[in-house]
């Protein structure tokens, strides 16, 4: 119960998270599951961040009763840090998926290989 | 002075170069899938021939489900499962020598975040520590990610738009069928008498929390996000004719600008005056109030306009490729 990998119990689900997203990534032909893929790794970076800034038994940054110790509240960097990876992987999911939809509108295939084999086609031809 | 070598054309650095200057394609035949020596000698001489030079042999090309390929596939498969494997054990070697969950005295509770949260209420006003951050120690980064939002909403629409001047009126107007969703229920009546209810609920919701960021958790992306599927609501339950009344493209590009100008601007004269030990002129209120804390309120909701309006857009573009 004392191994280091239990006591940060959090951080190592969130590498976990992050391991499923990259096979995903790796290993799907079809582009939806491979962004599906890349928003579970987000997600993983996002647990992680948050993990990082909580401390034990502290209250959210936000002043309550004039309390203005720093021993009293939780780390507010990582929160605003998170906060910036949600809006950036929000525009890179749209980007990815338009782009998905303009791939499939000229190929006829959400499969990457097949995408590429007649790309490669129309090349030669 | 280095010799100068004749065969400079066949070396790596040549190629490099003019693979990195677009002239040449470094990975053209490597791309290729390798076909395994064993599976080459097993094959008659033509089909040898072919499938040493695919490029220049048209005729004789692989098929999709060729063996080649399957066994490509089995030992990328096996490669990537270990690669992941081992991506994760190594990062959770990392993550045994991290510190411990939750503990004070980790390397990240520095001098940074003490000092937000000591000052913050005096020097941005606002209660919500995370806000005050962000929105003014931090307010261009928030601005950049404003932009990020804009670019991005701005790349979709490049890509997905469907232009009324390319091609003949009625190409378009069928286009617009397909992409609207033809073969689902319009004018639902339960999707119409929820989203009655429901509409205004979503909007006062979100612009509660674009207000109140400075006061409790939220802010302007969160309650821009409520925003956005408020009005993604109404568009589904009533259609494009009932938001195209107030929502267009022109609406957003105006909306949008005005809002990234008005950041942009603000909070250059904070950071200006800031800067130079000048009086900025701008109160900062009773903390608590929801006037207060100087330029985080309309900051939030410049940031949620954005937002809101980003989502919609998002929306509208994915569904019929215009505003």
């Amino acid at each position: 119960m004392d191994t280091p990998l239990f006591v940060n119990m959090e951080e190592t689900v969130s590498i976990i998270l992050f391991g499923i997203g990259f096979t995903m990534l790796m290993l799907h032909r079809n582009l939806i599951k491979k962004i599906l893929g890349m928003n579970i790794m987000d997600t993983a970076v996002y647990l992680f961040l948050a993990v990082k800034g909580y401390i034990n038994g502290r209250m959210v940054p936000i002043v309550t009763n004039q309390i203005q110790d720093a021993s009293a509240y939780i780390n507010p960097v990582p929160s605003g840090l998170v906060l910036t990876g949600i809006v950036v992987s929000v525009s890179t999911t749209a980007l990815m998926l338009a782009l998905t939809i303009r791939l499939y509108e000229r190929y006829g295939s959400l499969d990457l290989d097949e995408i590429l084999m007649r790309a490669k086609e129309e090349e030669r031809t | 002075m280095s010799r100068q070598r004749d065969d400079y054309e066949k070396s790596w650095w040549y190629r490099f170069r003019k693979w990195v200057d677009g002239e040449m394609d470094l990975l053209d035949e490597g791309m290729e899938i390798r076909v395994p020596d064993e599976m080459l000698a097993a094959m008659d001489g033509e089909g040898q021939d072919a499938a040493r030079h695919p490029a220049e042999n048209k005729e004789h090309t692989f098929s999709y489900d060729g063996r080649g390929i399957r066994y490509f596939r089995r030992f990328y498969q096996v490669m990537s499962v270990l690669l992941c494997l081992s991506i994760i054990f190594v990062l959770l070697w990392t993550v045994a020598y991290l510190p411990a969950f939750g503990n004070a005295g980790n390397p990240d509770n520095n001098e940074v975040s003490a000092r937000y949260i000591e000052r913050g209420l005096q020097e941005t006003g606002a209660v919500n520590i995370v806000t005050g951050m962000i929105l003014d120690y931090r307010a261009f980064d928030t601005f950049g990610e404003s932009c990020v939002l804009f670019i991005a909403s701005c790349c979709v629409l490049v890509l997905l738009r469907i232009d009324a001047a390319d091609g003949n009126e009625q190409a378009r107007k069928r286009l617009e069928e397909a992409n609207d969703r033809l073969f689902e229920p319009k004018n639902d009546v339960i999707l119409q008498k929820c989203a009655c209810v429901l509409v205004p609920l979503i909007l006062v919701f979100g612009i509660y929390i674009v207000l109140n960021g400075h006061l409790s958790p939220g802010g302007g992306f969160s309650g821009g996000a409520v925003l956005g599927s408020g009005l993604i609501l109404y568009l589904n339950a009533f259609g494009f004719g009932k938001t195209e009344r107030f929502f267009t493209e022109k609406v957003y590009r105006r909306l949008t600008l005005s809002a990234l100008t008005f950041y942009c601007l603000a909070k250059s004269y904070s950071f200006f005056t800031g800067a130079n030990h000048m009086e900025s002129g701008i109160p900062l209120g009773m903390p608590g109030r929801i006037l207060s804390s100087g330029l985080i309120l309309p900051l939030n909701i410049c940031v949620g306009l954005v937002v809101a309006c980003t989502m919609y857009a998002f929306y509208a573009l994915f569904r019929k490729g215009g505003m």
